[in-house]
């Protein structure tokens, strides 16, 4: 955990009186919604179709029990009683009044949360691997090198109005659980021939209308010298990107249009008139962040505990262990993923109770600490593996340990028609069905690892282009219709996906996952050769004949 | 000569103007009476291009009581009650389409 400091209060503090200020002059009729608009969004407040919206971070997805208590407080007192985990490390609240936003910001602050930068153009919150820290083979935790950029781009005037959004992810493993391919920004963590800490700088990843897969610009960046490298990159997006068009105004567009060995030379021709600056990291203020974050005091511990071999005999324990319990870094540790997406539930959504009898739980088992992964699933990062037994007991009684993780029914999916303002089609309902169709763990593993994105719109909230079955949904004719890819994959070989054939309406969209995921049963050559893999090798075709076949 | 906001008003039936109520969010329609409604029931309809552009300057006009006002389609069944005329419209005016209370099955 990282630990706020009095400035890092202070900020937050001032923030939230600033926005009680903008709020009250708002509903005074002082300030036009015209004027009030970028204020709000400047502090996570959209306006969807029912209600406001309130998005909250949570760098790099670390949460304390104490924050995510606060946070079901939030969804009790201000909210109806439940909150939404979003693939960018945040929490949505859907039902918020602007009246009482203060006043829930106020409440967030005391526990060091806030939704500074969740919105509008500027540096949005920079993510990381939810098992930061924790992973086997990590280069080094990634989240100190997240806080740094957190810190140095809070509030930072000259990307304050930058031509549009700008989001960045940070992964230390060789596995990218942080989808940095996709991001505006990717850094990969990694070590020189020297031992010394640096980065691959990877730029220009995007979903949305145009996605883009990031390339990498610099295979290695020193790590004191991160801050000036990400200013230079958003230095040219800043002089170049465009403004006139907002489709266009990703730097991802900037990068395609310039082409990336352009953009790498007016970045390199920037980064060398700044590069000793102020902005140089010394090895005292990165040792000064490390030192905020605390880890926990680990016991020595074996790796097969009498609790584990005892319980092993419970085959809904062992189903739930081989899925959702991952190695830790440190013998006689596990981690544990929560699943997000009991059947018939709508995905990432956490009501106050649950997050609250988690929060215990994190307490209780994982040194107070719960982690939210870009999947939608949270994460308990420090169990010892002789509690596993008495903590799946108790996360299965919540409804959290659904063995589905990385299943085909741990579905990301954006809001959707339900609740945002600018979806085409409803994505909450279409993954309900799905996770009722797949909802026997047999069949679920016989399937194996596959992911299904669904977005309800072409912004790509629910990350559609790189699921290995993305869902899309779209209008025709006042009628919800879903294209459908598949071969998209959103980790270190991260790929768009194919189109498999023309949109099909909202009642069929269940039926039509079922052919593909027949067809790829049909079609592999051997049990563990996974879905992507199948259509790596294949391509579309077998896959759009047996869809369209019979439509 | 027309501005070209007013030539981007053009309906083809029945249609209500609606926003957000400002101080909570909640969806509101414009009503016959220069005021506002929760009820979609209270909404004063329009089927010409002119009165719908005259409504939607009305409700512009309320920028503390009201945010993004819009004219959306409705039906007017034959005995007088309006329905929203599209999914979106009918999302906002029942709410969404999942159970919130749905207990979790795991």
């Amino acid at each position: 955990m990282y630990a706020y400091d009095e400035i890092d209060r202070t900020l937050i503090d001032e923030r939230v009186s600033e926005f009680r200020d903008q709020v009250k002059r708002r509903l005074s009729g002082e300030l036009t919604e015209d004027e009030f608009k970028m204020l709000r969004l400047q502090n996570g407040v959209y306006l969807q179709l029912h209600a406001y919206m309130l998005r909250v971070a949570i760098p790099y997805g670390t949460l304390s029990s104490k924050q995510l208590r606060v946070l079901a407080r939030i969804a009790r007192r201000y909210d109806r009683g439940y909150g939404h985990f979003t693939t960018r490390q945040n929490i949505q609240f859907n039902w918020i009044k602007l009246a009482e936003l203060p006043d829930a910001l106020a409440e967030l602050a005391e526990v060091d949360i806030h939704a500074m930068q969740t919105s509008g153009n500027n540096m949005r919150n920079v993510t990381s691997d939810q098992w930061a820290g924790v992973a086997p083979g990590e280069v080094e935790d990634p989240r100190i090198w997240s806080e740094i950029l957190r810190q140095h781009t809070t509030l930072h005037p000259e990307f304050s109005f930058l031509p549009r959004k700008f989001k960045i992810a940070i992964t230390a493993s060789a596995h990218d659980r942080a989808a940095i391919k996709v991001h505006d920004i990717g850094l990969r963590l990694r070590k020189n021939a020297e031992g010394e800490t640096g980065f691959e700088v990877l730029v220009g990843g995007g979903l949305g209308r145009t996605p883009f897969i990031a390339r990498t610009i610099k295979p290695f960046v020193h790590g004191r010298d991160i801050l000036s490298y990400v200013e230079a990159i958003l230095r040219v997006y800043n002089q170049y990107g465009r403004r006139d068009n907002i489709y266009k105004a990703r730097i991802k567009i900037l990068v395609h249009e310039l082409g990336i060995e352009v953009f790498a030379r007016e970045v390199e021709d920037e980064w060398r008139q700044m590069r000793g600056s102020a902005l140089m990291l010394d090895d005292s203020m990165i040792e000064e962040i490390r030192s905020r974050f605390f880890y926990p005091a680990y016991e020595k511990l074996p790796h097969m505990p009498d609790e584990l071999k005892k319980a092993a005999h419970d085959p809904h324990f062992e189903a739930w262990r081989r899925n959702s319990v991952f190695t830790h870094k440190v013998q006689g540790y596990s981690i544990a993923t929560l699943s997000l997406k009991p059947v018939g539930g709508p995905p990432g959504d956490a009501t106050a109770d649950q997050m609250e009898a988690i929060a215990d739980l994190a307490e209780k088992y994982s040194f107070g600490e719960i982690r939210v992964g870009h999947e939608q699933n949270l994460v308990l990062p420090h169990v010892a593996r002789r509690d596993l037994p008495a903590l799946w007991k108790a996360l299965d009684k919540i409804g959290v340990a659904t063995p589905n993780v990385n299943l085909v029914s741990d579905i990301i999916a954006c809001p959707g028609l339900d609740y945002c303002s600018l979806a085409n089609a409803r994505s909450i309902p279409i993954a309900q069905e799905l996770t009722r169709r797949f909802a026997d763990h047999d069949t679920a593993n016989l399937i194996g690892r596959l992911h299904i994105n669904i977005s309800g719109c072409i912004n790509a909230c629910g990350h559609h282009h790189v699921g290995h079955i993305g869902i899309l949904g779209v209008e025709k004719n006042d009628e919800e219709f879903y294209q459908i890819t598949i071969g998209g994959r959103a980790d270190e070989e991260a790929r768009i996906g194919a189109l498999i054939g023309p949109a099909v309406p909202y009642g069929e969209v269940a039926d039509v996952i079922e052919d593909i995921v027949e067809a790829y049963l049909a079609l592999r050559v051997r049990p563990d050769e996974l879905f992507v893999d199948t259509v790596k090798r294949l391509g579309v075709e077998p896959f759009r004949e047996r869809v369209y076949a019979t439509r | 000569m027309t501005s070209p906001l007013q030539q981007k008003i053009r309906i083809t039936g029945p249609s209500m103007v609606t926003a957000n109520r400002a101080f909570d969010g909640v969806v509101i329609y414009r009503t016959a009476q220069q005021g506002w409604s929760a009820n979609l029931s209270d909404a004063a309809i329009v089927r010409a291009s002119d009165e719908a552009r005259v409504l939607l300057n009305e409700a512009n006009a309320d920028d503390v009581g009201a945010i993004g006002a819009y004219i959306a389609p409705v039906e007017v069944g034959d005995d007088g009650v309006i329905k929203p005329g599209n999914l979106r419209e009918h999302i906002r005016s029942a709410g969404v389409t999942i159970d919130l209370a749905a207990p979790a099955q795991p």
